[in-house]
């Protein structure tokens, strides 16, 4: 029987990135529909009715919504190139990490991006304390989830991508290159990985977009 | 007292410190459960959660796990002999962790909390429509997801029964406190007799703190940030 699988996502989402990268390591095939946020489909809104946000995952005509835990259900229902570890505390561990880079990580990394002159040091300080936590993780490892891309290194795309490409455009140095050497080899590694490389969002666009936000920022002070 | 590699670092207010407990017990699993002192944290704690430094965690053979709903998720997956606390379909598992997620994350909790605190009628106001919503969403989803059986599980206590029903302590405290009733026969028929039956349960029973206990400590917590700063 033929396996039919939609994501509904936006381009510049590291969210939807997420989902395509996780079924790309599966191998499975999947048509993709770009939404307009600012004009949610109909079918958005049906299949996400709590939320009303992408990612979606229709897998045969059932939705499955949240980045993670759509990994969690791919990663469920197709067995080939398992993105979660065997042993039930390895898995504990993956989805704490997971869930530490978008509660706790990624929200001190925005904050300091984003931070007016004046709150920087302490912002700088507050993400650069939850990078040594994390980057801690890797201990030697090649990917956070061993010698295969995991779970964790699937959310923490925002970090290797997201982050990268924003603090450029910002000019803030949030990811020090001398500091999370061993951080910055990992990203070096994920993005050199073609699965990953093809689907991220194109680094000139999502660039353009973080420099414009900037300006923006600037303008109304 | 037996010697038992599993231990559960808490305290009894905590909602989420009864989520490993239920599941635990669920599984009839023995554990010592060592109860940290309100207003400051154990070294055993500070070690076992360096990331959050909060309860609950698990210590199973000397091995931390920490958050209460990964810690749910992993007492499944290690005893799973017992009876299973998530659904074998991956499906209704995405469903009941989406349920479990939303229960968390999404303001539901914070909505009754946050009426319990000090404050305006008019900001009280906002955040009862806010639970209202919440629970016409979970009666839906308690239709769906028990498919006319006892539990968000099916038959037994389950991973969203869990997630939920750790909350009905605070909740009964809070429509206490306020004079309010949040859990409505008329508004919100499934979950009332859910409410019951889940307080009711033998894995349950015993960590559940009693209304008035809870009401008491919400009295102290406000006496005591209320105190002037010394």
């Amino acid at each position: 029987m033929a396996e039919e699988v939609k994501v509904f996502g936006v381009w510049g989402s590291p969210f939807s990135c997420r989902v395509k990268i996780a079924l790309k390591i599966k191998g499975i095939e999947y048509e993709y529909i770009e939404e307009d946020l600012q004009n949610k489909s109909s079918l958005l809104l049906k299949y996400n009715p709590v939320h009303k946000k992408i990612p979606v995952l229709l897998h045969n005509g059932k939705p499955i919504v949240e980045s993670l835990l759509i990994i969690e259900y791919i990663d469920e229902t197709w067995k080939d190139n398992p993105l979660l570890p065997q042993d039930p505390h390895e898995r504990a561990q993956a989805r704490f990490w997971a869930k530490f880079v978008d509660e706790k990580c990624l929200p001190s990394l925005w904050k300091a991006c984003w931070a007016e002159e004046v709150e920087r040091e302490t912002a700088m300080g507050e993400a650069w304390k939850n990078l040594e936590l994390f980057e801690r993780e890797l201990e030697g490892k090649r990917f956070f989830g061993g010698e295969a891309i995991g779970l964790v290194d699937i959310a923490a795309i925002r970090i290797a991508f997201w982050i990268n490409v924003a603090q450029e455009a910002i000019g803030v140095e949030i990811l020090n290159k001398e500091k999370f050497f061993i951080l910055w080899n990992w990203i070096d590694e994920l993005l050199g990985c073609s699965i990953i490389k093809e689907n991220l969002p194109p680094r000139e666009k999502l660039s353009a977009y973080y420099r414009t936000r900037a300006a923006a920022a600037k303008g109304s002070k | 007292m037996a010697k038992t590699d599993v231990k559960v670092l808490g305290a009894w207010p905590s909602p989420f410190v009864m989520r490993p407990r239920i599941a635990l017990n669920l599984k009839s699993v023995e554990y010592e459960f060592l109860e940290e002192t309100f207003g400051s944290k154990s070294p055993l704690l500070l070690q076992s959660n360096p990331v959050y430094k909060k309860i609950p965690v698990l210590i199973h053979q000397d091995k931390p796990i920490c958050e209460s709903l990964i810690i749910v998720q992993y007492v499944d997956e290690v005893w799973a002999s017992g009876p299973s606390l998530l659904p074998s379909d991956p499906y209704d598992q995405a469903l009941a962790r989406f349920w479990a997620a939303y229960i968390d994350d999404k303001q539901w909790f914070p909505s009754v909390r946050g009426i319990a605190l000090p404050q305006g009628e008019e900001g009280k106001a906002e955040l009862m429509v806010q639970v209202f919503e919440g629970l016409a969403l979970l009666e839906d989803a308690f239709d769906k997801c028990s498919q006319g059986k006892a539990f968000f599980g099916g038959d037994k206590i389950g991973y969203v029964d869990i997630a939920l029903g750790s909350f009905l302590g605070w909740l009964k405290a809070t429509e206490k406190m306020n004079n309010v009733k949040l859990l409505d026969e008329t508004k919100n028929p499934n979950l009332v007799g859910w409410a019951e039956r889940f307080c009711s349960h033998d894995a349950v029973r015993e960590v559940m703190p009693e209304t008035d206990k809870l009401v008491e400590f919400a009295k102290m917590l406000r006496a005591r940030f209320k105190a002037p700063a010394s």
